[in-house]
């Protein structure tokens, strides 16, 4: 097919032919990886400045204003300026708190987007780690996060803190079970866990509409346990400004800071690349049943760009309900969860697994 | 394993304690200088205590050496919200001890710029209320509008939030030429906004979650705690000065006493968006019938009072607003107090905020409207 000459795989191989032929393997492997390294470093860095700019536009939008206009044109660097800003703030640690918690928490937390950015196909041959078991390392990996946010609310000292810690943990453990839950019942659909095969599976047909029902109630709880796992509105109880000033990260500043706020955005990037991968057919074109040449032109649009435009459909998604539902109360979100989504969830599997026996699926 | 925990629990080790955590003064939540000294178990409320007097400013006191006229200058200090109706109680209260009758016209553009405050005051509250509830768009859209009630202020009276536009005998200027023109406008373009407010909050799910049967407040307890205006009327006491005790052009006038049954925080919030139609309505009623005449009556240089008490109330966006001149017949008033609703209100919190989680103790002081000046003058 037409898109098969976006695929990334010949160069990645040039490369690793070019270094093995002329340094050792173990230099080879050594220079691999931080040229990895170094790419995922830049991306989360741009693509994380990128996302809160964008929710500052989009945010904007919902409220009728213009957002950052001045720096640089449509204030497009405002973003870089407040990081530059952040960089050079002074890293307040305040007198009482547990010194090595509170120093580790902000690592902790930006250390899991960047082991769960490594399973994701970008494009056709652009992924660095493709495990037999990718799904199962995402859902494994993300409930690292946690530990962050409570260390963060317990070593901070501050009540404020605690409770903010605390309704994050509580948060985040049960909304795990959904996530996964949803995920698994995709999983009965594909018969693979590993990523990029659930992608090519979606060859013939995304996901959403192959699975359609099931598929669909899937889709939606995981975009809801999605938003509550990344603590963005209107399940941010653990940074609930009007009822905790700031949560978790009340005493943090400067940089570290900034590592809650970029693991927040990235984890947001992760949540929707997740849902474009598992439901939306990662980077594989539209096609629409046998309409030739529809399909022929969606397949000149290269994979890169089909995955971008997915998974920014769906952060516009989660930024719209943000910005225009009123916050939760915690018993409430526990509630929604344990009392709503997990039963649906459980009953969501069963069907799905009948319609795969049955093979009612498209 | 039941019995494991249970021995946990009565032994000291898993001990759970309450915990004191200072809401303010310095707190998103309270729109001001509040201290809420509130005991915690967990999430859930244990006690709530109010400490004020962060931003005490001393008007009461002030006013023994200022004369009346200036007077009305201070009194939009306190709930800069309702900064008319505050002015207009403090003229009235001295027109009445004088026994000045002022000029008609006086009386529909007070009431006018009464129900404009209002209806400025209410909305500042539900966009603010919204944010404390986790709607941050709302707050905007609230501001928006709120804008166009401040533009006319400013065209007829040259002040946005302070008015000072009242003052014994009358009011400063006469209206703007476009005033009953951009009022009109105003309010056909509002009708059309409400509604999509409703939507936005009044209808979601998640907000009538948050609202509806959260801190209750009974008619009882309204009463005894002196709990006036919208939260009052809220819990079925009905308390509407306007309806009661009729001042200005409200006696010529029909309009509706909003009233609840149930108490709760929505239906304080249902209250409010409903006061703010009923203001419209006694808005559009005056609008048009401005009668003719001076705007203000020639008071003498220098106000004395006769020698007495005098008292005056008036429904201010947060209930009844009242100011008690004592007088021993000099230029400045012997003793000033002012009746606040805030301060009634505020102390009810205790009461009503037991029991319930952190985030409802937010929700029930959203719908309680409180301006901090109003309740430490």
């Amino acid at each position: 097919m037409a898109f098969e000459k976006y695929d990334f795989t010949p160069i990645t191989q040039s490369i690793h032919q070019g270094l093995i032929e002329n340094v050792s393997p173990l230099l080879t492997t050594i220079i691999e990886w931080t040229i990895i390294g170094v790419l995922y470093l830049l991306f989360i860095a741009v693509f994380g400045l990128f996302l809160v700019y964008a929710e500052r536009k989009v945010c904007a939008a919902f409220q009728q204003r213009l957002g950052p206009m001045r720096v640089g044109p449509w204030g497009i660097i405002q973003t870089i300026a407040d990081f530059i800003k952040l960089l050079m703030k002074e890293l307040i640690t305040p007198k009482s708190v547990d010194k090595f918690l509170y120093n580790l928490a902000p690592f902790i937390v930006i250390i899991v987007p960047f082991l769960t950015i490594s399973v994701i196909p970008f494009a056709p041959g652009l992924q660095s780690l493709d495990f037999d078991i990718g799904i199962f390392f995402v859902t494994a990996v993300s409930s690292v996060g946690v530990i962050g946010v409570l260390l963060a609310g317990w070593a901070s000292n501050n009540k404020y803190s605690l409770i903010g810690g605390m309704r994050s943990g509580a948060q985040i453990v049960s909304y795990e079970l959904s996530v996964g839950m949803s995920l698994i019942t995709m999983v009965i659909l594909a018969g693979t866990m590993q990523v990029s095969e659930i992608v090519e599976l979606q060859r013939g047909g995304w996901f959403l509409f192959k699975g359609h029902i099931p598929a669909l109630i899937a889709f939606t709880i995981f975009v809801i346990a999605g938003t509550a796992e990344t603590n963005r509105g209107p399940f941010d109880l653990a940074e609930a400004e009007s009822e905790l000033t700031a949560g978790f990260h009340t005493e943090y500043s400067g940089i570290k800071f900034a590592f809650f706020f970029l693991a927040e955005y990235i984890n947001l990037f992760i949540v929707s690349a997740m849902a474009t991968i598992v439901f939306l057919g990662g980077w594989m074109p539209f096609h629409f049943g046998d309409w030739a040449a529809f399909n022929n032109v969606m397949d000149f649009i290269p994979g890169l760009v089909w995955f971008f435009l997915k998974v920014f459909g769906i952060i516009f998604l989660i930024m719209w309900f943000k910005w225009t539902f009123p916050r939760l109360r915690i018993d409430q979100i526990l509630t929604l969860e344990w009392k709503y989504l997990l039963p649906i969830n459980l009953f969501n599997i069963l069907l799905m697994a009948t319609m795969v026996l049955l093979g009612w699926h498209w | 394993m039941a019995e494991i925990i249970e021995k946990l629990i009565t032994t000291d080790e898993i001990k759970t304690d309450e915990y004191l955590v200072n809401i303010g003064p310095q707190h998103p939540s309270t729109h001001g200088v509040l201290r809420l000294l509130t005991k915690l178990e967990g999430e859930i409320v244990h006690n709530v205590e109010p400490h004020i007097g962060y931003i005490h400013s001393g008007i009461e006191k002030m006013t023994e050496a200022l004369s009346y006229p200036q007077i009305v200058h201070l009194t939009d200090r306190m709930d800069y919200l309702s900064a008319h109706m505050n002015n207009e109680a403090v003229c009235l209260c001295v027109e009445n001890a004088l026994q000045v009758e002022v000029p008609e016209r006086v009386k529909y553009i007070r009431t006018i710029f009464d129900e404009l405050q209002r209806l400025a005051s209410h909305q500042l509250w539900w966009c603010a209320s919204g944010m404390d509830l986790g709607a941050l768009t709302a707050f905007f859209y609230g501001l928006r509008d709120r804008e166009d009630i401040l533009d006319i202020f400013e065209e007829t009276c040259g002040a946005r939030l302070t008015l000072n536009y009242s003052v014994p005998g009358g009011v400063m200027f006469d209206i703007h030429p476009n005033f009953q023109k951009n009022v009109k406008a105003f309010i056909t373009k509002f009708r059309k906004k409400l509604p999509e407010y409703d939507k936005l909050l009044t209808d979601n799910i998640i907000f009538q979650n948050r609202t509806k049967g959260i801190g209750i407040l009974s008619k009882e307890d309204a009463i005894a705690y002196g709990v006036t205006g919208p939260t009052g009327r809220a819990s079925g006491f009905s308390c509407d000065v306007r309806k009661h005790h009729p001042y200005s052009a409200y006696p010529y006038i029909k309009f509706e006493e909003k009233m609840g049954t149930e108490g709760d925080s929505f239906t304080r919030w249902k209250l409010r968006m409903d006061e703010m139609w009923e203001s419209m309505n006694i808005i559009e009623q005056l609008i048009d019938n401005i009668p003719e005449g001076d705007f203000a009556v020639k008071m003498k240089g220098v106000i004395k009072l006769p020698e007495g008490e005098f008292y005056q109330r008036v429904e201010s966006a947060r209930g009844e607003f009242g100011v008690y001149i004592v007088s021993d017949g000099k230029k400045n008033p012997y003793r000033v107090k002012f009746r606040s609703p805030g301060f009634s209100n505020l102390f009810t919190i205790n009461h009503i905020a037991k029991g319930w989680k952190i985030a409802d103790l937010v929700a029930i002081m959203a719908t309680f409207d409180l301006v901090i000046p109003d309740i430490d003058r």
